[in-house]
């Protein structure tokens, strides 16, 4: 369908079709990105400021995906939710249904309204944040809010990526106005170079993983992900996964190739360098957008890269899912305990929580190499699970790395949130000068105190559960394969390893006095940004004491995905 | 919700819920936040006096059973109970939090803070004693941490920050390998038919499961160890031991009588309530180790108090001595080659000897730190070799502090007496050299003890810094020392009182570990888990 016919068809004011009712918010965001710009070359922002108007598209955005969300979620028949429902024009055909739309490249499944909700609620957050923090200022508010939506809307289109060229359009899509965000602050060097090492190494991942997909769709025949499961069975033939077999070594040589390209987004030891300068050099917001979009929408295309593989267990091609799910492994217990060391020695704040980066996305990644090893399980080979058992563990990896990312939402933006707060009082973001703050402002403190145990995964807030879920899922892995509890214990050691330093932050807050002369830093309850970190802190604490509905519907979503 | 519900949940959750109304008061009303926070810890040892009132002692089993669905897709209850066992530890909390609260008039910095976390302290420590979850003992486990991190951390001595990190970092390793077994229980109890074919936390199907013999050798074992070393920690045993002295010494008065009172307590407890009857194979596997790793407890313990010149470090290391006859106690499980209990008697008593032990352990080193603490107040040292003479200067406080101080000694007639005996004794059926050893631990507290009354409490004079300020006792430190004294006697001469209640759970215990060991000797149940190897 052209776009005449879809302009004619919405001025006719007729059902919409499918592809574009599901891509409502998309277009809302893009609708605000047009409007910020003419805001700006109307020089109308003085009285309409442009985070505003960002906002405002945000949360329209917000309530659309919400919509499909609950409409997904619970049928057609919520009375509250009809008015909003109707809105956005949602039928059962459209929305209700999984798709793929736009000619296979996209879907529209449960899995993907998951994660656009979670972005799009991020995205809010985060700009109400700069609204109250104050980067940028009123002259340039139009660029950042531009590449942050247009950012968004990459990974928004991630999260529903059906074939390989998608994957790639996404993964350059956020990629590329991050790399600028990074430099926002043009006056410092700091930032050039951060951004510049970032977009050396973005630039490089990019075109290795273009490399790998077309050595990929080369050797299978197709770039449709449903389909290279199947394309993989045949393409060997009844031949086994050796590294032998030239086929099996130009896939395995695309496959590695994809991983490292998502890697690189993931942060994940060795693509990790770029990680703590960029950290260092943005603003704390951009540090905290980095930190969980692209790490969520970078999720979200890992795992329907791995699913794709994995969907058909043929033995003969055990091989390939034991040596991706272990690899994936290994890559997540060295990541997990790298980050974590590396964070010991730092001063600064920022680059403190980008090694805390790492190391989550350390913990995210072993919930997906648990995923992959079960997936690839010989249903008959694994004591005491039977195949349907196989399927509830696989739902429950998947649900862990969902209830994971929904946690890491909040405690992370929680801990940027309040460093950048800091840091318009203080004008600091060592850890040195954060002390005594407690006695100044105390809950800034008390949620950073919230968010960090939170990260360190101490009950009863929302870190713990999402880490016992995923040391869960690698226990049942690890009945698959035996690699599996070393993860665990890795994992689990890795826990004890971190509380020491963000204990060290906590310490400097609470243990020390103010030193006499220090900038003084009253953020009182009832302000605007004391109400904002109470907001996201809440639910850190919510999601650990009733942890029961969004598991729930994160198991439902992982029911549907893998069906 | 049922009678029982609400008072056990109120019991723990009050003070907690306390915590938040003080946020409500004014920075400068400290006097009021110090009464209020009195009144709550009394109030809640009322509460579990009414939960006395309801208990009844002539059964084994747990009672007043709470049971609420929590997270209902992973089969979490929130679920409560009591028994002889935690019947005992709960009225010994509140009671030691009464006193402690008593002694936090000595806290004049920061008052609002501390007595939040003080409260909220509590909770923590009577949710582990309730609950029957796992899941939930878990998270109460380790609600504990925060405040104790920050009680330390902020109101403590000089060292204080390396001490609260220390204390941090060891439990939660602790707590990180208690995950990892009470993983392995939840997912191997899926195997059994006593669960339902479902995964489950809840200890009271777990128990039956273990009793039934169907975890099987390997996993308990395990299990047991990951266990062992968690509540180790706490207990606290030789070699995991180091955290206390350095946690007590820094830690304020009314923490370390809290720490020593209850905390370490809660180490024996997770062993006799989880590490034990989860996996009797594993427990008679290692028995031999566990009391030979007490009796090293208690003579290294005690040779370490000797050789300390700090009056707090001192008792630190007592309570290490102390706490292996706890240990020694839990453990003496002897079977024949045929893997019956010989003796089962025999190990009754050395359980209740264990239980006790606690129980008097909790009200004599609470004093022994109190009594430290006052003169610590007045003079601001604690180097023994610089006391001597307050028996001059103090006659009121120093024949208090000799009596509680006799008490940790187990002089006969006083409580620390029983606990030690009872161990003893049990420990000659199990091998009589560990007994002996067990038993000359007795003359080397004694001197130590000893010693430590002849330099601080003897002597012509007191010759250390701030001699003037050694004024008499206040009305309030006199209440708190003759509350324990008068404890410590009545334990020492009616310990039925307490041994009374826990008869007949130390009774079931026994003799389900028993059966529990003897079902995983069979191999016909084990087939039902062997699958999760």
């Amino acid at each position: 369908m052209s776009v005449n016919e879809i302009i004619e068809h919405a001025l006719k004011g007729e059902i919409l079709p499918r592809s574009v009712q599901i891509f409502g918010p998309e277009i809302a965001l893009c609708l605000t990105i047009l409007a910020l710009l003419f805001v700006r070359m109307f020089e109308i922002h003085r009285r309409l400021p442009t985070n505003l108007v960002a906002l405002l598209g945000a949360l329209i955005a917000f309530l659309g995906v919400f919509s499909q969300f609950m409409y997904v979620k619970g049928g057609s028949e919520i009375p509250a939710m009809m008015a909003l429902f109707q809105a956005w024009g949602l039928t059962p055909e459209g929305v209700g249904e999984v798709g793929p739309y736009f000619t296979g490249l996209l879907v529209h499944d449960q899995f993907s309204v998951f994660f656009r909700l979670g972005l799009c609620l991020f995205l809010v957050l985060m700009i109400a944040l700069t609204v109250l923090s104050g980067i940028p200022d009123s002259e340039d508010g139009q660029d950042f809010y531009t590449l942050l939506i247009g950012s968004s809307v990459g990974m928004m289109l991630a999260c529903g990526a059906n074939h390989l060229l998608t994957l790639f359009l996404a993964v350059e899509m956020m990629s590329v106005p991050s790399y600028a965000m990074v430099a926002f602050q043009k006056g410092r060097r700091q930032a050039s170079e951060a951004a510049l090492k970032y977009v050396i190494y973005g630039a490089g991942a990019a075109g290795v993983m273009l490399y790998g997909l077309s050595l990929v769709a080369g050797v299978l025949g197709t770039a449709s992900m449903p389909e290279l499961a199947a394309q993989v069975s045949t393409a060997f033939a009844g031949g086994s996964f050796v590294l032998t077999n030239p086929v099996a070594v130009t896939l395995a040589l695309g496959i590695l190739m994809v991983l490292a390209g998502l890697a690189f987004k993931l942060s994940l030891v060795p693509f990790h360098f770029w990680c703590p300068d960029a950290f260092e050099g943005a603003a704390a917001e951009v540090g905290g957008f980095l930190s969980v979009a692209s790490k969520a929408g970078a999720f979200a295309l890992l795992v329907r890269f791995c699913i794709a593989l994995t969907g058909n267990p043929d033995p003969s091609l055990a091989g390939l899912n034991l040596s991706l799910g272990i690899g994936l492994g290994v890559a997540a217990a060295v990541t997990a305990t790298f980050g974590n060391l590396a964070a010991y020695s730092q001063k600064n704040m920022k680059r403190l929580l980008a090694y805390s980066t790492i190391a989550h996305a350390g913990y995210m990644l072993m919930a997906v190499s648990a995923l992959v090893i079960i997936r690839g399980a010989n249903p008959s080979g694994v004591p005491g699970l039977t195949s349907a058992g196989l399927d509830a563990e696989a739902r429950r990896c998947l649900e862990a790395l969902l209830y994971y990312l929904a946690v890491y939402l909040f405690m992370n933006l929680g801990a940027f949130a309040i460093v950048a707060l800091i840091r318009n009082q203080i004008f600091s973001e060592e850890i040195e000068d954060y002390r005594g703050l407690a006695g100044e402002a105390p809950v800034l403190c008390v949620c950073m105190l919230i968010c960090l145990f939170s990260l360190v995964g101490l009950p009863p807030l929302g870190g713990f559960w999402a880490k016992l879920e995923i040391f869960a899922s690698l226990f049942q892995a690890g009945r698959v394969h035996w690699f599996m509890w070393v993860v665990l214990g890795i994992a689990a050691v890795n826990t004890v390893f971190s509380l020491f330093y963000y204990m060290r932050v906590l310490k400097s807050m609470f243990l020390t006095e103010r030193p006499v002369g220090a900038r003084s830093a009253l953020v009182p309850f009832r302000s605007a940004p004391g109400l904002y970190v109470v907001m996201v802190s809440v639910p850190v604490l919510l999601l650990g004491v009733l942890a029961g509905p969004l598991s729930q519907t994160a198991n439902n979503v992982a029911r549907i995905l893998l069906r | 919700m049922s009678n029982d519900a609400i008072l056990l949940s109120a019991t723990i959750f009050l003070p907690a819920i306390a915590a938040l109304f003080l946020a409500g008061f004014d920075k400068k009303a400290v006097e009021a936040m110090r009464m209020y926070t009195l009144a709550v810890t009394v109030i809640v040892f009322g509460l579990t006096i009414a939960v006395l009132g309801r208990f009844d002692a002539s059964n084994g089993d747990m009672q007043m059973l709470v049971k609420a669905s929590w997270i209902p897709t992973w089969n979490i209850y929130y679920q409560l109970g009591v028994d002889g066992i935690s019947m005992t530890l709960v009225l010994l909390t509140a009671f030691v939090f009464v006193l402690a609260a008593m002694a936090s008039w000595s806290i004049k910095d920061k008052v609002k803070g501390y007595l939040m976390l003080f409260l909220i302290l509590e909770t923590g420590v009577l949710g582990v004693f309730l609950s029957l979850d796992f899941f939930l003992f878990y998270v109460f486990w380790e609600v504990m941490l925060l405040p104790m991190y920050f009680l330390i951390g902020v109101w403590g001595g000089p060292r204080r920050e390396y001490a609260a990190i220390k204390f941090f970092l060891y439990t939660l390793f602790g707590g990180v390998l208690m995950l990892i077994a009470m993983l392995m229980f939840y997912f191997n109890s899926a195997g059994s038919e006593l669960a339902g074919g479902e995964s489950v936390f809840d200890l009271l199907t777990l128990m039956k499961i273990a009793q039934a013999g169907q975890f099987n050798q390997q996993i308990q074992i395990i299990a047991f160890v990951l266990l062992f070393i968690g509540f180790a920690i706490k207990l606290p045993s030789f070699p995991v031991h180091t955290w206390l002295p350095d946690a007590h010494v820094e830690a304020p008065t009314p923490i370390s009588m809290i720490l020593a009172g209850i905390l370490l307590k809660l180490g024996g407890y997770g062993i006799i309530r989880i590490a034990m009857p989860l996996c009797p194979y594993g427990t008679q596997y290692a028995a031999y180790a566990l009391v030979a790793l007490g009796v090293f407890s208690i003579i290294y313990g005690a040779f370490a108090a000797m050789a300390q010149t700090d009056f707090k470090r001192l008792v630190a290391y007592s309570s290490v001595s102390h706490m292996g006859y706890v240990l020694v106690g839990l453990a003496v499980w002897k079977i024949n080659e045929s893997g019956a209990t010989v003796g089962i008697n025999h190990w009754q008593m050395g359980l209740s000897g264990a239980m006790f032990q606690m129980l008097a352990h909790g009200v004599s080193s609470a004093g022994m730190f109190f009594m430290v603490g006052v003169v610590y107040d007045r003079v601001h040292h604690r180097d023994l070799n610089k006391f001597g003479g307050l028996m001059q200067k103090m006659p009121h406080y120093s024949a208090l502090a000799v009596v509680i101080f006799f008490a940790g000694l187990g002089l006969p007639g006083l409580c620390g007496f029983i606990g030690e005996a009872f161990v003893v004794l049990s420990t000659w059926n199990f091998s009589p050299l560990l007994a002996i050893i067990a038993a000359s631990g007795v003359i080397l507290t004694a001197g130590y003890i000893l010693w430590t009354v002849q330099r601080v409490y003897l002597g012509p004079e007191y010759k250390g810094p701030h001699a003037e300020d050694l004024t008499p006792i206040n009305g309030r430190e006199a209440t708190i020392g003759w509350i324990i004294a008068i404890f410590a006697v009545v334990l020492g001469v009616y310990p039925y009182m307490m041994l009374g209640m826990m008869e007949t759970s130390v009774e079931k215990l026994t003799q389900d570990l028993a059966a529990g060991y003897n079902a995983s000797m069979d191999p016909a149940a084990e087939s039902v888990t062997s699958v999760s190897e």
